[in-house]
């Protein structure tokens, strides 16, 4: 009964032209106005008492979805002949479809062929209703099963990282509880009648025998030979809903991993442990934040150390860096907030090191390449901050590698990844920064060594992204075209339909009835309002039903009519829905 | 005369229900055979108009086929009574009008002067009876019927008549504002209770006088000042906006019909008559006079929180005297049988016997020795069916149960077990569980009714009347032998209806299933063979809910037609019928004595009727939204009720007082049940969890002293998170029942909604 869900109380009526269009509809022309606005009112007003009373079939069919069938049972609760043939697959069985500047919502009927359907197989017989039990809780706990939902939810693992005061504080049992009843309910509750000062109720890292077997499984199957096993162990790390217990555990075991394998140059096993990491950042049941100080270190290491593998020459730890990257980047994106400021920390870190590497010529071609990969996956913005204007001094440094004397081999491939890692990175953000002409020469001077080679790429890049806009050109050229056929797409209204909402439909702001010609897309667009066209075939004729027949079409149908020159088009927001 | 005539027929019901009960005692329940024809005798012996009443309701038939022009009924009907064609043209008294029974429903087949006379002369006595509490009582339970030209609609509506200058209501109503913010605190939360239904009756006036315009101004202005739990009304308001909109509506009756109860303590009272006559403000002193009933009590003046506690209702809260009546809450006294116990029984007894005679209190099942509870009711208070020798058993059984019962406390919670429902996609309405947990039952959105054994003794029908003739009668395993071992199966599906089934419920013996339909009948399944065996009409609208008595035979039902209905399984007729709620009866529930019947409705209010004399003996308001689930506490002395606004609220039913105030729930609450020693409440809702609560320290930490007692203005105490005991989330399944077994655990039930 919150304050703020009060919806203001509106008084939505209906249009008066849209009870002259019912009208004609079923052959009564000529409506003068003031019955139009005698009708509308009533029909608006029949409508919103069936909304109600549909409301309440909907409340004791326990669901908070409304249905058409509701509608008929309140419908028949008026004695009212109810709508036929008007289920639906869907929730909202409505299209959406926009055109000449305008959004409509209309009722899809498709011709269907009756060949069609006597020739195609039956469909598979429903399963029918079935019984199934399981413990959703054993004397207080509950225990962590595929059939109960995650113990931790994510919102509440984030609230607890990101406010943990909040949760602590003793004297605010109250707003504490939203942990309550999550397992150590006794526990606290008898330390309450001890009448003790709470601190935030210690949470054991206790894991049960079963918990215990699994780690043991997962993290074997990880660092393991078998590949389909590992597979299937970080299928199960990114999808199981109650790793939340076990998290400490990972956490600590990647790090240590990390810290053992880099200094034994064991590329493999440091590859399965970062694919370890994006497996559990990608368990949408996980929420990391309290363990980034394990996991960010050993990442970080994974992009800039300085050897990754016993023979640097062949072993591709270059992959491995991008990835690490890729997952520094990811992990950025996801958690960084402006108390703790994950961004710009890592990036200070990268150039930090990147600074060092560009006074001191002694360092690794590795980590320099570490530093590049690991700045460019933090985006456009970063690169054209801290990478472009060092590129004149990075490639006089391989200039200085390729042409120079053969130092050594590892380090000649080093300077070609950058080579290649810079140009990759820099060409699509200079494409879209820089004005045309691409002119070597001009690149030669701001890029030096790198230049020729960035003008080659970036005029491929402009290039690519030239084709990619001709195609949406053509796109929106099929829009505009004189004779438009309604592009359909099941979005707006249509596509909210998953999601929970309490009533059918959004509340329109007001409600609208138009008559349109399609083709005349200059024609002045209405308000931002969502509508939908309704059709029928064809209504009763009697004229003293005008006004049941106005209520019963605007509940769900659909009117389409179609003349040679120009189609009208009824559209209706359709009524508004308490809640 | 009235009064006197009530007793009378009150007498006859229950003579008619003792003679029906002595015929049952041999065991058979002939509700099958009773043939329809019967129906119009039992009404024609009442309704040759001997009695002033009955010709009273004569002439409101009458008069009401005049105002439709159906002369030719009229004739009919004025040959068949033997009236003469003056009489119907002296005028009819408001009550009259409104004791008119079931006229407006029948209007339909109005030709049919015989069966209208009956349904009359049956309605009559138990609208009459019902009548002890609150004004116009009898006159709602015929409007709830009420289509679209109700007789006494315009009576209704003209009250409203009186002109005032439309553009002063605004100002009158800003003026009455501005001195209730300038008063004193104290009283000022007492006075801003008139708010809401002067606002509601301004606007009606408004509306009536055909002042679209103002009223619309008048309602933007205003409807924002309006407590939030009176939402969903002010929606119906708004949208009324025109005089021919109030004919019909509802809700609209209810506020016209019934007066608007406030309680104000004398001096706020007293403030605010001195205030309007001072200021002359008449129309303001007109409504008030008119539609409101102000309950004055002395004393302190209530609270903010106390005042909200209360409110919220349809009709304003309860008059005081409304829940003065004394309830006999107390349990009935088990019969004594002989339990046959073997030596390891006796020994878990024994063991379990000791920490029973420490704690006495608690003990509600080892009652049977123990002597008359004085707040009990009379053994033979309503007649109830003897014990068969399977009950027998089954007690038995119970007893021993019992013996194993986990006794819960906080630190010992129940387990929880789930049922999901898988694949129910024609949706879920209601599930039940036997009280010895073996079949559940449920209602689909589809009109299905299906039963699901849970234990592994499999559903088996009687063999047919053929094959029954070969079996040897003499065999000790009779009982086996009729069973059909082809039929066995899991489930079984019931089917009959021809509307979602919103209520079920098994009969203690587990022989029956009842069920409630949207197609307004309730019907009665044999567990025996999986048929229909009766299907019971009276109501005309969905049936939202059904239940059976504790000791079987009775049971209540209750739907959209706001009249709850109390039946005897060999009866097609209803036996009572309790009239009073302004809206839906959303739920219904048997006291644990069966003596009283309690429902929850959509006006927000719970009534507690008594059984035997039809009376509503209890009117509890304070829910914000529409009543979903109630539960009585298993020694009869408090129940819980959940209602949509997610709230669960403890009331002690001796004192007709609210005790407590369970928050948590963020939706519908559609399932409450208390643990077989009262000690814990698990509650069930929409928004996919179970919650328990400690029962035993809500009810200890209510202080009622005397006062509070008289007065019912109790301070609730603010621990409702301390009463949580556990909340268990299940995967976006609704929790739509709960179900204690014998030894307490804790089953739930409902569909997953993936």
């Amino acid at each position: 009964m919150a304050e703020e869900r009060r919806p203001k109380q509106c008084t939505v009526v209906l249009p008066t032209e849209s009870m002259k269009a019912m009208a004609e509809s079923i052959g009564v022309g000529q409506l003068q106005e003031e019955s139009c606005a005698a009708l509308s009112e009533e029909v608006s007003y029949r409508i919103k008492e069936i909304a109600q009373d549909a409301l309440k079939f909907m409340h004791h069919g326990k669901r908070c979805k409304l249905t058409t069938s509701d509608i008929d049972y309140a419908l028949k609760l008026k004695n009212v002949e109810p709508l036929y043939g008007f289920q639906s697959q869907e929730f909202i069985p409505f299209r959406f479809a926009s055109g000449g500047g305008r959004e409509l919502h209309f009722y899809e009927e498709k011709e269907v062929d009756l060949s069609d359907i006597i020739n195609t197989p039956l469909p598979r017989v429903p399963l029918d209703v079935s019984l199934k039990a399981h413990w959703l809780s054993i004397e207080g706990v509950q225990p962590a099963i595929p059939e109960n939902p995650p113990p931790a939810p994510k919102e509440q693992q984030k609230t607890e990282s990101t406010e943990p005061l909040k949760a602590v504080k003793p004297g605010q049992e109250e707003e504490g509880s939203t942990q309550k009843g999550q397992g150590a309910t006794s526990a606290e509750a008898k330390g309450k009648k001890d009448g003790l000062m709470r601190m935030k109720p210690r949470s054991t890292h206790e894991l049960s025998v079963e918990q215990q077997l699994y780690y043991k499984e997962i993290t074997e199957a990880c660092v393991g030979s078998c590949e389909a096993k590992r597979a299937e162990a970080l299928q199960s790390i990114a999808t199981d809903p109650g790793l939340y217990q076990m998290l400490p555990r990972f956490s600590t075991f990647i790090s240590e991993g990390v810290r053992v394998n880099v200094v034994q140059n064991n590329l493999a096993l440091l590859i399965y442990l970062m694919r370890m990491v994006k497996a559990l950042m990608d368990n949408p049941t996980l929420y990391l934040e309290k363990y980034l100080h394990e996991l960010i270190p050993a990442v970080v290491t994974c992009i800039v150390s300085k050897q990754l593998c016993l023979r640097p020459d062949v072993d591709n730890h270059w992959a491995l860096r991008d990835f690490a990257a890729r997952l520094m980047a990811q992990s950025c994106k996801t958690f960084s907030t402006t108390t703790n400021n994950i961004q710009s920390r890592i990036t200070k870190t990268f150039t930090k090191v990147y600074n060092n590497c560009w006074l001191d010529d002694k360092t690794q071609w590795t980590t320099r390449y570490g530093c590049i990969a690991g700045l460019s996956e933090l985006g456009p913005d970063v690169i054209k901050t801290l990478i472009l204007p060092r590129l004149t001094v990075e490639g006089a440094r391989i200039k200085a590698v390729s042409d120079g004397p053969v130092v050594s081999n590892i380090d000649k491939i080093g300077a070609d990844h950058v080579q290649n890692l810079l140009l990759k990175h820099c060409a699509s953000v200079i494409a879209k920064a820089c004005p045309l002409p691409d002119n070597v020469e001009q690149y030669r001077a701001d890029y030096g060594y790198l230049g020729p080679m960035l003008c080659s790429h970036v005029v491929k890049a402009r290039a690519q992204a030239a084709l990619q806009a001709q195609q949406v050109n053509r796109t929106t050229l099929t829009i505009t075209q004189p004779r438009p056929t309604l592009t359909v797409s099941q979005s707006g209204i249509g596509g909210s339909g998953g999601s929970r909402t309490p009533s059918i439909i959004k509340v329109p702001s007001s409600l609208t009835l138009m008559s349109t010609r399609p083709g005349t897309p200059t024609q002045p667009s209405p308000p931002a309002t969502k509508y939908i066209v309704m059709a029928t075939s064809s209504g009763s004729s009697s004229t003293q039903q005008v006004l049941w027949t106005a209520v019963l079409l605007f509940l769900f149908s659909l009117k389409y009519l179609d003349t040679p020159t120009h189609s009208r088009l009824f559209i209706f927001t359709i009524f508004y829905i308490v809640e | 005369m009235a009064a006197v005539q009530d007793g009378q027929l009150n007498m006859e019901v229950e003579k008619d229900i003792k003679t029906e009960i002595t015929n049952d005692g041999s065991g058979n329940i002939n509700a099958n055979s009773s043939s329809p024809g019967s129906t119009s005798s039992g009404g024609k012996s009442k309704s040759p108009a001997g009695s002033g009443e009955d010709q009273q309701t004569l002439l409101a038939v009458l008069q009401f086929l005049k105002r439709n022009k159906l002369t030719e009924s009229v004739d009919i009907l004025r040959r068949e009574a033997g009236l003469s064609a003056d009489a119907d043209d002296s005028p009819v008294s408001d009550s009259a009008g409104a004791g008119s029974g079931g006229v407006p429903n029948v209007s339909a087949d109005g030709g049919d002067a015989n069966s209208l006379l009956s349904r009359v002369s049956i309605a009559t006595p138990s609208i009459e009876t019902s009548s002890g509490f609150g004004c116009g009582s009898g006159g709602r339970a015929c409007r709830l019927q009420c289509g679209e030209d109700q007789p006494d609609v315009n009576v209704v509506l003209s009250a409203y008549s009186q002109q005032g200058d439309p553009v002063l209501y605004p100002l009158y109503y800003n003026g009455l504002k501005k001195f209730i913010e300038s008063v004193l605190d104290c009283h000022r939360a007492e006075l801003s209770q008139v708010f809401y239904p002067l606002f509601v009756h301004m606007y009606l006036e408004l509306v009536y006088n055909n002042h679209e315009n103002e009223a619309k101004q008048f309602f933007e202005k205003f409807s924002g000042d309006q407590e939030c739990y009176y939402e969903e009304d002010l929606r119906i308001l708004s949208s009324m906006s025109k005089k021919e909109h109030m004919k019909g509506n509802e809700t609209m009756l209810d506020f016209r019909t019934s007066k608007f109860v406030l309680r104000i303590s004398r001096d706020s009272y007293q403030l605010l008559k001195r205030h309007l006559q001072e200021r002359q403000n008449n129309q303001i002193w007109n409504i008030i006079q008119e539609h409101l009933y102000i309950d004055i009590f002395d004393g302190m003046p209530r609270s903010k929180s106390q005042i909200d506690a209360m409110s919220g209702s349809l009709a304003g809260e309860g008059k005081r005297d409304a829940n003065k009546a004394k309830v006999f809450y107390g349990l009935l006294k088990e019969p004594e049988i002989e339990v046959p116990l073997d030596d390891e029984d006796e020994e878990a007894e024994n063991e379990e016997g000791k920490p029973k005679k420490k704690k006495p209190k608690k003990d509600s099942m080892g009652s049977k020795s123990k002597k008359q509870d004085p707040n009990a009711p009379q053994q033979t208070r309503i007649p109830l069916p003897e014990l068969k020798d399977s009950d027998k058993l089954d007690k038995i059984m119970n007893m021993k149960e019992a013996t194993k019962k986990i006794r819960l406390s906080p630190d010992n919670l129940p387990s929880i077990c789930f049922y999901s429902f898988l694949n129910a996609y024609q949706g879920l309405t209601a599930v039940d569980f036997t009280d010895d947990s073996s079949l559940i039952a449920g209602g689909f959105a589809d009109s299905t009714v299906r039963v699901w054994s849970v234990t592994p003794k499999k559903l088996r029908r009687v063999k047919s009347a053929a094959d029954l003739s070969n079996i040897d009668k003499e065999s000790d395993d009779v009982l086996e032998r009729i069973m059909d071992e082809k039929t066995a199966s899991e489930s079984k599906i019931l089917y009959g209806h021809s509307g979602p089934v919103y209520g079920i419920s098994f009969s203690p013996d587990r022989n029956y299933l009842l069920s409630s339909s949207e197609d307004g009948t309730v019907r009665l399944w044999s567990l025996q063979t999986f048929t229909c065996l009766v299907g019971y009409k009276g109501h005309n609208y969905p049936v939202w809910d059904t239940q059976f008595s504790p000791y079987g035979y009775y049971f209540i039902s209750g739907g959209h037609d706001r009249v709850a209905r109390l039946w005897a399984t060999d009866h097609y007729q209803p036996l009572r019928m309790f009239a009073g709620h302004l809206a839906d009866i959303t739920c219904t529930l048997f006291h644990p004595n069966s003596n009283y019947v309690a429902t929850g409705s959509a006006d927000r209010t719970i009534r507690l009727w008594d059984v035997l004399t039809g009376n509503c003996v209890r009117i509890l308001t304070g829910h914000k939204g529409p009543i979903h689930s109630l539960a009585f506490s298993p020694n009869g002395k408090f129940m819980a009720s959940g209602a949509t606004d997610g709230r669960v609220l403890l009331w002690d039913v001796g004192h007709g007082l609210m005790v407590g105030e369970l928050k948590g729930h963020s939706d519908t609450i559609y399932a409450l049940k208390f643990s077989r020693d009262g000690e814990i409440l698990a509650s069930g809702s929409m928004d996919n969890t179970v919650k328990l609560w400690d029962t035993l320290k809500a009810f200890d930490d209510v202080e009622l002293d005397d006062f509070t007692a008289a007065t019912g203005h109790i301070h609730l105490p603010e621990n409702s998170q301390e009463l949580l005991l556990g909340t268990y989330m299940t995967k976006s399944t609704p929790v739509i029942h709960l179900h204690f077994t014998r030894r307490n655990l804790l089953l739930a039930a409902g569909a997953y909604n993936p």
